[in-house]
């Protein structure tokens, strides 16, 4: 019992400092998993985050879950899973309950029109530095992508479905002819 | 009751397909609640992803709350408007929570694994696409309403690109965010 406690009571404070969340979370939850707690093995965090991030869902809950059932099973997840949720939805049903008498106000209106603009800027910046990472030939995937959904209004659920299926295509057909061309560039799969 | 039928049905969606964290996830978050049921104008998504950058947490549950209360408040009281906002809260949850334990269980087989890989290689350039139709649909709505514009003047444009280089030269976006609100009360409140 002692450790369900512990394992919620870490979630919550990781849970209610990850401003931003995703990987703003990340040394926070190596200070206290690794560190503090030695839940579990430095190497075996690094392999984690990558699989956090290929499972859907926000990384720090995709993190929670996984290392609350490595160290006390079905309830440790559930124990990380409410801990690390509790802090957002506590402050943001506050904020959704005094939102409504406030909206109205001509100063919180005013806040509001210059934030909104803002929010806009911040969401532009990681889409051109995860482009500039990509090869060039993504950028036409990209505008793609980006035309699908906001110009023809395609759900973004079926953008996802046809990339991950041409990516798997890919993946089976020519990445594997490569391979046997180039034998010394083969990668260590499983096969 | 059909409203928080859908209101489960809509997170667990968002859920499910949220590939790659945080912002990825606005584009669907965005075309479920603004532009699939119109429970929040364009307006108000970008008020939540402002408030979602200000306040612990990822923007996913971040939103499943807010979005839950004033879904639920529409359908009856403030009572059906806490009821709505634990309901998206779960089903938003929903996914990660199962798919990780599954994960946890067979860690290993995962890894290395060429679906998953295939799969992940198609949809990275398809996430940043995604972010970006997020991006372009706040700056230019789908409809001319007033209540759906989140650019209204020259001001407006001014603090788009004030916090766009702002964040480009990594000053914490929190700051920058308290900084446009601040700018948004002298511009449209004191003069």
């Amino acid at each position: 019992m002692q450790r369900l406690r512990t394992i919620f009571l870490s979630f919550f404070k990781i849970g209610l400092f990850t401003f931003g969340g995703g990987y703003a979370m990340i040394p926070l939850i190596e200070r206290e998993v690794i560190d503090n707690r030695r839940w579990i093995e430095r190497k075996e965090f690094l392999d984690l985050l990558t699989l956090a991030q290929s499972v859907p869902g926000p990384i720090s809950l995709n993190t929670s879950v996984f290392v609350g059932y490595k160290v006390r099973g079905l309830r440790g997840a559930a124990a990380a899973l409410l801990g690390v949720v509790l802090p957002s939805f506590v402050i943001l049903l506050a904020i959704a309950l005094f939102f409504a008498d406030v909206r109205h106000n001509p100063v919180v209106d005013a806040a509001f029109k210059g934030m909104r603009p803002a929010v806009v800027a911040l969401i532009i910046g990681p889409v051109i530095s995860l482009a500039r990472g990509m090869h060039w030939s993504m950028l036409f995937v990209i505008a793609a992508s980006a035309l699908a959904v906001w110009g023809l209004g395609w759900s973004p659920i079926y953008v996802l479905l046809l990339a991950a299926g041409s990516g798997i295509a890919w993946e089976l057909t020519l990445a594997r002819k490569m391979e046997k061309k180039h034998p010394e560039r083969q990668q260590n799969g499983e096969k | 009751m059909l409203l928080l039928w859908q209101l489960f049905v809509s997170y667990l969606k968002i859920g499910f397909f949220g590939f790659g964290g945080g912002y990825a996830m606005l584009s669907l978050i965005q075309n479920e609640v603004v532009v699939q049921h119109q429970w929040l104008t364009n307006a108000q998504f970008a008020d939540i992803v402002a408030i979602s950058q200000i306040t612990p947490g990822p923007i996913a549950i971040n939103s499943a709350t807010y979005v839950g209360y004033s879904v639920g408040v529409e359908a009856g009281s403030e009572w059906f408007g806490i009821l709505g906002s634990m309901i998206a809260t779960f089903a938003v949850c929903l996914p990660s929570l199962t798919l990780m334990i599954l994960v946890a269980r067979f860690f290993m087989r995962l890894k290395n694994n060429r679906l998953v890989e295939g799969a992940m290689r198609g949809m990275r350039p398809a996430v940043i696409g995604m972010i970006a139709a997020a991006a372009l649909l706040l700056i230019f709505p789908h409809s001319d309403a007033p209540d759906e514009q989140n650019f209204i003047d020259t001001w407006s444009w001014v603090l788009f690109g004030g916090v766009f280089v702002g964040s480009w030269r990594k000053v914490n976006p929190i700051l920058l965010i308290v900084l446009s609100a601040a700018a948004g009360v002298l511009i449209y409140y004191v003069f």
